[in-house]
Order: C-alpha cells, then sequence, then structure tokens
C-alpha cells in the first residue's frame, strides 16, 4: 500500500521544468548565456536544419528554439512547428524562380564545365575532417580578424550574382522531358491532410519539411539496392531566394524579402517512355528552407523514386508514397515514439486480462488432455 | 541577413484557444461532417500543438476548437484528473482560454478531454467528451495501407477483422483484443474507439452525450453522435466480454478505497508483492471514487 499513481502531477512537471533550467545553466557562474545571434550565425547549419524541418522561415526564432530545448532538434523544430499553428495563412505564394537565387554555392556532376562554372562556396565536402585544435581555445581577437578578412581584396562587381540553370541546357538539347507549364494548384500540406493517392506537390511539401535523417535513411535504401534510382547531382545549389509576393495594393510582384535554401535536381537514367516521343532522362526535386545539402540530395532522389511508384506501382518501400511520406515527419515521429513513456496502465490491465483469461483456458485444455489421455 | 534583428515584443502571445481562428473553424466543420456521417474518420490538416504528438493533440485540437468561455472543461488521463499529462493539458488549456472554468467533476464539466478512459457516471446531453485518439483505424491490424483501409471502410468490409477474431477464439479460444475494440458504429463504418478497455465500450451505445474522437498525428476526426448505435464486433455465439474482476473465489474486487464494486480498477503492486500477493485495488476513475467516498460519508452521518 502507498502506492498511488502519479499523484501530485503539476508538482512533478515543475520540478522537472527546474531540473532542466538547471541543467541549461550547470556552467555556473562561469557561463555566458548563448545570444541567439551566436547561434544563428555559429550553428547556422544546425539553425538551418530547424528551419526546414520546423516549415518556418524565421532563423530568430529557430535559434531560440534551439537554445530552449538544449540543442536537441527534434524539439527545437516541433517549437517552431507549433508556432506556426497560432498564425493564419495570409495568402498562397505565386510560383517563385530559383534561377533568380543568389548564389553562395553551386555544384554540378554531371558536366566538366556548366555555364556560369562550378562555383563550390562553403562546404565541408573537400576538408579533412581533423580536429582543428586551434578552434579550442579560440581567442575573440582571432574569431573577428578571420570575419573582416573574407573576399577582402575581390571587387564586388567580380562577384557573380545569379546563374543560369543546368538542367535548361539539358532540356534545350531534347534530353529531359519538356516543362509542363499548366498552371496547377500546389498542394497546401498544413491546410489538407494527405489523402492518397496524393499529387507529387503534397509529397514534395512533405518531404520539404521532413526530417532530415528519416528522408536520408529511406533515400539511402533506394541507392542501395532496394530501388533503381541511379541519380546524377544535374546541379546543387544553395543561395538566398528572393521572395516575390503581390503588392496588398496594386497586386504587382513585389520582393518581400529573401529566404535561404538549398535546392538539389537529379537526373536519373532514361526509361521507356509509355506516351509516344522519344525516351529522355528522368528527373528527381528536392528543395528545403537553409543550407541542408544532404536532405535536399535524398529528396531528389526519393522524388525520383516516388514518381515511378505513383506510376507503376512500389516495388520497393522507397516507391510508396504512403510508406515515405507518412514516415518521414520528425514531429509526428518524435512524439509518437516519446508518447510510450506516458502511463498506460489501463491499457495493460486489459492486456493482463487477455493474457490471464487465455492462460487459464489453455491450463484448463491441457488438463482436459491429460484426464483423458490414460483412457 | 539583418544582424540587428531582434525578436518583436508581440511574438509570443497567443490568442484565445492557441490555435488560429481559421483552423478552429476548419475543425468545427470537420466535427460536423464527423456528426453527419457517424463513425466515418474524417480527415483534416491538423496542427502542431506544443506539446507531443501522441500526447493528446487530436483531442487537445477538439477541445480548443469547441471550448467558449462559458464552458466548464475536466482533462483526465487513464480516469485521473491529476496524471501528470491530464495536468500538463489543464495548465495549457487554462493558460490560453482565460475565463474557461476547469473542474475534476464529472457532472460539473461541459467539455471532458480524456485519455484511455470514458467515466463511469454516465454523460449528459449538455456534455461534450473527447476522446484522444492514437490509431483511429481498426482496420490497422489487417491491412498496413490507409489507401486500402478508405476502400474497406468504404464497402464495409470488415470481413479481414472477422477473420482476426475467429482465429483468436481458434487459437486461444478467447478474442485477445484488450483494448481499442473495434465497434461498429450506426450500423456501417467500424471505428477504433480509441485505446479505452473494453469495459467502457457499452458507455458508446446510445451515450446521450456527443462522443468526438480526434487523432492529431493521423489528422482524423470522428464522431459517435447522441443516442447512436454502437456496438462491439462479436459473432452470434461469442458475446463480447469486458474485463474480468473476479478473485479466485469468484467474488468482484472492490476498491480498496471506497469500496464499490461496478467500476473499472487499477491493479496496485504493493512493496511486498515478492509472491505476488500484495496487490490492491482501486477505482481508475478518480472522481468516481472520491464520489462513492463522499455519498457513503453522508450516508453515515445520516444514519448517525
Amino acid at each position: 500500500m502507498g502506492y498511488v499513481a502519479i499523484r501530485g502531477g503539476g508538482r512533478a512537471i515543475e520540478g522537472s521544468h527546474a531540473a532542466v533550467e538547471n541543467l541549461r545553466t550547470a556552467e555556473g557562474e562561469s557561463g555566458t548565456p548563448l545570444s541567439l545571434a551566436s547561434i544563428e550565425h555559429q550553428l547556422r547549419l544546425l539553425t538551418s536544419r530547424i528551419l526546414s524541418e520546423g516549415g518556418l522561415y524565421h532563423p530568430r526564432l529557430a535559434a531560440l528554439a534551439l537554445k530552449q530545448m538544449q540543442g536537441d532538434t527534434l524539439e527545437a523544430a516541433f517549437a517552431l512547428r507549433a508556432y506556426r499553428s497560432t498564425k493564419p495563412r495570409l495568402l498562397e505564394t505565386p510560383l517563385q524562380d530559383t534561377s533568380k537565387m543568389r548564389l553562395i554555392r553551386r555544384i554540378s556532376s554531371a558536366f566538366k564545365e556548366i555555364p556560369g562554372g562550378q562555383m563550390l562556396g562553403p562546404t565541408f565536402d573537400y576538408a579533412l575532417r581533423l580536429m582543428r585544435l586551434d578552434l579550442a581555445n579560440e581567442s575573440p581577437e582571432a574569431f573577428r580578424k578571420v570575419a573582416g578578412s573574407f573576399l577582402q581584396n575581390a571587387a564586388v562587381e567580380d562577384l557573380p550574382d545569379s546563374f543560369p540553370k543546368v538542367l535548361d541546357a539539358l532540356r534545350n538539347e531534347g534530353l529531359l522531358p519538356p516543362l509542363n507549364t499548366t498552371a496547377r494548384q500546389a498542394f497546401d500540406i498544413t491546410r489538407e491532410p494527405l489523402v492518397f493517392p496524393v499529387p507529387r506537390s503534397a509529397a514534395l511539401a512533405t518531404m520539404a519539411r521532413a526530417e532530415t535523417g528519416s528522408l536520408l535513411a529511406i533515400a539511402y535504401s533506394n541507392m542501395r539496392g532496394y530501388g533503381d534510382v541511379h541519380p546524377t547531382i544535374a546541379e546543387l545549389r544553395v543561395g538566398y531566394l528572393p521572395v516575390m509576393l503581390p503588392h496588398p495594393v496594386t497586386g504587382e510582384l513585389t520582393e518581400a524579402g529573401e529566404v535561404l535554401m538549398t535546392e538539389c535536381e537529379v537526373v536519373a537514367m532514361y526509361e521507356g517512355n509509355a506516351n509516344d516521343g522519344p525516351p529522355v532522362f528522368t528527373l528527381g526535386y528536392g528543395a528545403c528552407f537553409g543550407h541542408n545539402e544532404v536532405k535536399a540530395i535524398s529528396m531528389a532522389i526519393l522524388d525520383r523514386a516516388l514518381q515511378k511508384g505513383m506510376r507503376d506501382g512500389p516495388a520497393n518501400p522507397s516507391e510508396d508514397p504512403e510508406f515515405v511520406l507518412l514516415h518521414v515527419d520528425g514531429v509526428d515521429s518524435m512524439g509518437f515514439a516519446s508518447h510510450y513513456k506516458m502511463p498506460h496502465y489501463v491499457t495493460f490491465q486489459s492486456d493482463m486480462d487477455r493474457l490471464r483469461t487465455t492462460q487459464k483456458k489453455n491450463l484448463a485444455s491441457q488438463t482436459t488432455t491429460a484426464t483423458r489421455a490414460p483412457a | 541577413m539583418n544582424s540587428e534583428y531582434e525578436l518583436p515584443q508581440d511574438e509570443a502571445a497567443y490568442s484565445f484557444g492557441f490555435l488560429d481562428e481559421y483552423a478552429k473553424r476548419e475543425i468545427r466543420r470537420c466535427v460536423l461532417k464527423a456528426i453527419s456521417i457517424p463513425g466515418y474518420q474524417t480527415p483534416y490538416a491538423s496542427r502542431e500543438m506544443p506539446m507531443g504528438r501522441g500526447f493528446g493533440t487530436g483531442g487537445l485540437q477538439l477541445t480548443l476548437a469547441l471550448i467558449g468561455p462559458a464552458d466548464t472543461v475536466k482533462v483526465i488521463d487513464q480516469g485521473a484528473d491529476d496524471s501528470v499529462n491530464a495536468v500538463s493539458l489543464r495548465k495549457f488549456i487554462e493558460q490560453t482560454c482565460p475565463s474557461v472554468d476547469s473542474t475534476e467533476r464529472t457532472a460539473e464539466a461541459t467539455l471532458i478531454q480524456s485519455r484511455h478512459r470514458i467515466p463511469e457516471l454516465p454523460l449528459e446531453e449538455a456534455q461534450v467528451l473527447v476522446l484522444q485518439v492514437p490509431y483511429p483505424d481498426a482496420l490497422v491490424v489487417v491491412e498496413p495501407s490507409e489507401a486500402r483501409r478508405k476502400i474497406m471502410h468504404g464497402e464495409g468490409d470488415y470481413s479481414r477483422l472477422l477473420t482476426k477474431l475467429y482465429e483468436d477464439i481458434v487459437q486461444f479460444k478467447e478474442i485477445t483484443i484488450s483494448h481499442r475494440y473495434p465497434t461498429r458504429i450506426n450500423g456501417h463504418y467500424v471505428i477504433d474507439p480509441s485505446p479505452i478497455p473494453r469495459y467502457d465500450v457499452p458507455q458508446l451505445h446510445h451515450s446521450k452525450a456527443l462522443v468526438l474522437l480526434g487523432a492529431g498525428r493521423e489528422k482524423k476526426i470522428y464522431a459517435v453522435p447522441p443516442y447512436c448505435n454502437a456496438e462491439p464486433l462479436v459473432f452470434d455465439d461469442v458475446p463480447f466480454r469486458t474485463e474480468d474482476f473476479t478473485d479466485a473465489k469468484g467474488q468482484r474486487r472492490a476498491c480498496h478505497r471506497c469500496g464499490a464494486t461496478n467500476s473499472f480498477l487499477d491493479e496496485i503492486i504493493g512493496d511486498d508483492d515478492a509472491q505476488g500477493l500484495d496487490k490492491t485495488w482501486q477505482c481508475s476513475d478518480a472522481d468516481f471514487c472520491r464520489g462513492q467516498r463522499e455519498s457513503s460519508r453522508v450516508m453515515a452521518a445520516q444514519l448517525a
């Protein structure tokens, strides 16, 4: 006796909040609180991930979410998503033109040279992953000195701004299917539930805010052999996209701001064309907020895989729209995994009832068999 | 990027009921549809709430879309008002819905949000019961694809579910579904009534109160409208059976606090349970238990 189920739940919750805060400030008097600007810039890839998985472009709030959730990406993206629920949708964004992106990086693995040139930009791709011990005790002076030195000797007019898209060149050559220019309504996953079958735009929107690791895992299954997209990256670009919105008074498209985003287009081997017309390469598209290259590539591969699944029926998990789209959302999956920590004693009582009853019946029938046996 | 940018002061201020008004309107429309087609899983664009998916966000969105300043709300989890999750949800409702009263008394509440239980006290016409749902589809145990399940529901094809029940009887001589017992609503759709024990299923049948079920993660709302048929799936010759609370001597166990023998009981393991003997049983519905104790005190006082 004496055990009472979760009494004083309210006090326990407050206590746990205090414990969380205590750990956040565990450095004690020698600690300095993280500034949101520092998180946003020095942990820019982490912030990018939250922007993308949170599905809301607000870098400062993303930084706040990271600080509050002590670096947990699932929780931080979740907080940003929940904040989004309080805001009405004011208008539908018209199509945005990514060829207008101010790029910080763009590469193509399909061609040695591309119009406008390859621009490696900020990447760890060719850096050795050796520990940089000089960063361990970096002085503020050294930090500021680096900040001022980048591109110091380059004239502003020498710095490129926007670049043509690599795919355009392929399309002009007739190697890609022609652009479908019929105006179609984009599916808004924040206002409509997914009821299968769903259009491609619903799949793209779902993947754009999917959890990076989940998306990567399913895309990787396709790359390894549970699928057959052998992709070539036609173009991967990272940069600031000017967001054009209709002016509230004149209706004219006006630049309302810009968002950092990553876009990836993969070209995959051609297939026999069901419609008449010559065979062409197939395409996969990936795009998300922030600088998240692995996510954009994974998304592009899955887009290509899902298009095949939607057309021919899924032959692999990564080609099944239900399987992919309903299992890649971080907020959903992490929430459900966590909910198992809540009390389940009523349902467990029912489980025990069933097991005990079945055991009893099992025992009874064994006894009957045993008594019958000698006869 | 503008490094001078600071968060505006009103950035974290929330409106009544947290959700924006368009979201509430959408949920109310879905509720109307769900009531009009009893047991049909109405898809809706579930919003992210500031608590985990799986912690009752579907129920919470229903509550927040329906609640008005004159409402009195009760929140329970496993039957208890002070379970951690119930406390957390109630606190959030109090925080975002100023002027709404909260209560622990079933009879006083106009809106009851619950996880895993239906209150023992029969509900009234003026009350709405909101149940939190993890798996909205009873067919999920036999068919993983939602698209295929939707067709099966449309055709009223529950043969695979019935086969599962039949196979249970063949293998175990007993239907092994413990909770979330498939229940046919208004003679057509079979619902997952949320993880309530089988003990609570009969309460759905001809309930005076409207019962709304919300699955946030799975983005579905469905309803058991008042005075609607709600029948657990069974065979003519195999009756539906609720949890068995009789002891070894065949006596119905009683709550050790209030003595009730007509309530769902929690089995509580004591500190000296090495032999599985130190067990007590108490009402899972905390308010019912308190009510029983109060009325027996009143009766005792009257007798004295």
